[in-house]
């Protein structure tokens, strides 16, 4: 058989031209390296710290951080398209992650959620992250955030929010510019 | 009067108390740690001689500390199983993943306190002959990363870790490890999978105990952020001290999450039996009672994967009629009243909620989290998911009841690799089980509903179509 006629599988990795790893950024790749006996241990932190940089995982962040760890791309590949929160494609500037679990959902969740896509003018009931088509913002539900006590909670990027009320909502939004 | 018993979280709330170590050696920080490092071996009674190691280790156990990660099984008994002959390192990993829906006890360890977990992981440490060492926090946390790798940095720096740690010639590392949002890194195989590196499949049990096959196939021990507090305590203040804390066989604090429709949600730390359910929800001191007009209809005792309890559900304890809000908040009596307390996390429902509503929010979170290995899991917790989805959205039918139980009852028993399948099927089961009549009605109503709407219109269509 002619491995021409062959369809390749749809691969849901993107590509990103011009991909390099800062030299400063290698450094700290490789101390994080040294906190494992087993190189493949440190594909999740190496990842992390690549996402951080880069906003997201391409198919070239993969192959290069399956040469760095020295695996095949499919150990990393399989990282990548399982764990939520590692991205394989760019996502908005500010990510706001909204808790839909019960204790939240209790408080007000949804309706906390249905307001962000309003705000921001996306579909509140389609399934997984929405970005708003300046790239600016995108919102998601994600699973509880072990803070069911202070209900409703939710994420923009890095920084963690409590009993966020509409306007207290509205004032997030506000302050991301 | 039942009251909060600080131990763990004794100076956290105070105020001006901050994370850093001068602030924890202020508070008497790492005195613990010094004491533990300054044991010196000693002679049984009947002729053995006993390392500092083991007497710790012989401490934990008379303490009675059980595990406060969910299980609840023993420390000591855990540690005892550690397979020391192997030749092989052992590993030690703090499980700070932290996801059961409805617990938030360690993210205020972590943040408020984060010096008093590294002491009590360095002294777990070093009674296991523990050289290296991870902390694996969940990736939604990063300033909790942040903040344990600053403090582990202080402590490097005032050699409470490190080589040869205060002089005692013991070495100790501990890095921190983060999660990347997925429940499944909680369960402590798929921890230990995760931190290889891999997909967090967990694995199968026997032959993969990590006492004996763990973190790359070395005897390994993963203890929860608050169980390895209390090993801090346990050497403070001994293990027979310990436990007197708490109730037989119950001993010690526990931290309880509290949310759901409290006037008061929140955490408490209760000696553990000696507060109940309803005082937990009703007093003063904790939840404070629900909020006003309304009545209790639920209680879910342990986190999400706990089997519920109805308002006004009676147990046979040991012979003896105990109402639900009457259960002393321990391991054994949720146990025997057919829950258990899991994470110590309690989501009260009042009657307000949509009970299938309610259900169908914690089904859609099993389906996404389950990690997919085991057929009945994968498959099950999306089904069910998939069919109270349609329940709680106007599309349900009166026969779902006895459909979700088929396949909730088909899911646990020894039918997967890992308790997720339990911890999917449980919900499912009680609630449908105990509120049988409201799924019932739901879809009945639904059907109901359905057929008025498509009787009149949809038959002459169908007339019409069959002429042609
Ligand atoms: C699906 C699942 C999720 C779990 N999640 C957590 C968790 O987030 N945190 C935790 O400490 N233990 C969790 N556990 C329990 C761990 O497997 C393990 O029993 C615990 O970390 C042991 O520590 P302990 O003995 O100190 O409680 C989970 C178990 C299962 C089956
Ligand atoms: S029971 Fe579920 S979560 Fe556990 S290993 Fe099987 S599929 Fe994965
Ligand atoms: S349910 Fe939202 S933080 Fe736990």
């Amino acid at each position: 058989m002619n491995a021409a006629h062959i369809e390749p599988l749809p691969n849901p990795l993107r590509n990103q031209p011009g991909f390099t790893v800062p030299p400063a950024l290698e450094a700290d790749l490789d101390e994080l390296i040294t906190h494992y006996p087993v190189k493949r241990a440190a594909s999740l932190m190496v990842l992390h710290a690549i996402q951080e940089h880069f906003g997201w995982i391409s198919q070239e962040a993969v192959e290069w951080t399956a040469r760095k760890l020295e695996l095949q791309p499919i150990n990393v590949y399989e990282i990548v398209t399982f764990y939520p929160m590692l991205r394989q494609q760019p996502m908005g500037k500010y990510q706001i992650k909204v808790c839909r679990t019960l204790s939240c959902a209790l408080g007000g969740a949804y309706e906390l959620h249905k307001h962000f896509c309003e705000q921001l003018g996306l579909d509140a009931r389609a399934h997984g992250p929405q970005t708003t088509k300046d790239g600016k913002f995108t919102v998601e539900f994600v699973e509880c955030l072990a803070s069911c006590g202070t209900a409703p909670v939710m994420m923009v990027n890095d920084e963690f929010h409590q009993g966020v009320s509409h306007a207290k909502a509205d004032e997030l939004v506000a302050k991301c510019k | 009067m039942p009251q909060e018993y600080k131990l763990i979280l004794r100076q956290t709330d105070e105020p001006g108390y901050t994370p850093d170590l001068e602030c924890y050696l202020r508070h008497g920080g790492y005195e613990s740690l010094k004491k533990a490092l300054a044991l010196q071996p000693r002679t049984l009674p009947d002729g053995k001689s006993q390392t500092p190691q083991q007497f710790i280790r012989q401490e934990v156990m008379t303490s009675g500390l059980r595990g406060r990660g969910g299980a609840g099984f023993s420390c000591g008994l855990k540690w005892s199983f550690v397979d020391r002959k192997s030749g092989k390192p052992i590993y030690l990993i703090c499980n700070a993943d932290e996801s059961e829906p409805g617990t938030f006890k360690d993210r205020q360890i972590i943040y408020k306190d984060p010096h008093q977990l590294i002491e009590g992981m360095i002294i777990s440490c070093f009674a296991n002959d523990v050289h290296l060492a991870y902390i694996y926090i969940r990736g939604e946390m990063p300033d909790g990363a942040k903040l344990l790798n600053r403090c582990l940095q202080e402590a490097r720096a005032k050699h409470f870790l490190g080589k040869n740690i205060l002089g005692s010639g013991y070495d100790l590392e501990i890095y921190v490890h983060r999660g990347a949002g997925a429940y499944i890194c909680g369960e402590e195989t798929g921890l230990i999978e995760s931190l290889e590196g891999k997909r967090p499949y967990p694995r199968i049990k026997p032959p993969y105990f990590p006492a004996v096959l763990g973190l790359w196939m070395c005897p390994t021990i993963v203890n929860n952020v608050e169980t390895l507090c209390n090993v801090k305590h346990i050497v403070a203040m001994g293990g027979a001290e310990f436990a007197k804390l708490g109730t037989p066989n119950n001993t010690g604090t526990r931290i309880v999450s509290l949310s759901g429709h409290v006037k008061k949600p929140g955490y408490y730390e209760i000696e553990v039996g000696r507060v109940t359910i309803g005082e937990l929800i009703h007093d003063p001191a904790f939840g404070g009672g629900l909020r006003p007009g309304r009545s209790l209809k639920a209680v879910i005792p342990g986190g999400s994967s706990a089997k519920v309890f109805k308002a006004g559900e009676k147990f046979n304890l040991k012979g003896k009629e105990v109402a639900m809000l009457d259960l002393p908040y321990d391991f054994d009596s949720l146990i025997q009243a057919g829950s258990m307390s899991g994470s110590s996390a309690i989501i009260v429902l009042d009657d307000s909620t949509d009970i299938v509503e309610a259900l169908a929010n914690i089904a859609e979170f099993y389906a996404h989290e389950s990690c997919g290995q085991c057929t009945p899991c994968r498959e099950g917790s999306l089904w069910m998911s998939k069919a109270l989805h349609r329940l709680s959205h106007g599309e349900g039918r009166a026969q779902d009841a006895d459909y979700l139980l088929k396949i909730a009852d088909n899911i646990p028993g020894g039918r997967t690799i890992c308790a997720f399948g339990e911890a999917c099927a449980w919900p499912v089961q009680s609630f449908v089980a105990k509120f049988k009549d409201e799924f019932v009605a739901k879809g009945a109503a639904d059907e109901a509903r359905r057929a008025k709407e498509h009787s009149l219109p949809a038959a002459p269509r169908l007339l019409a179509a069959a002429q042609h």
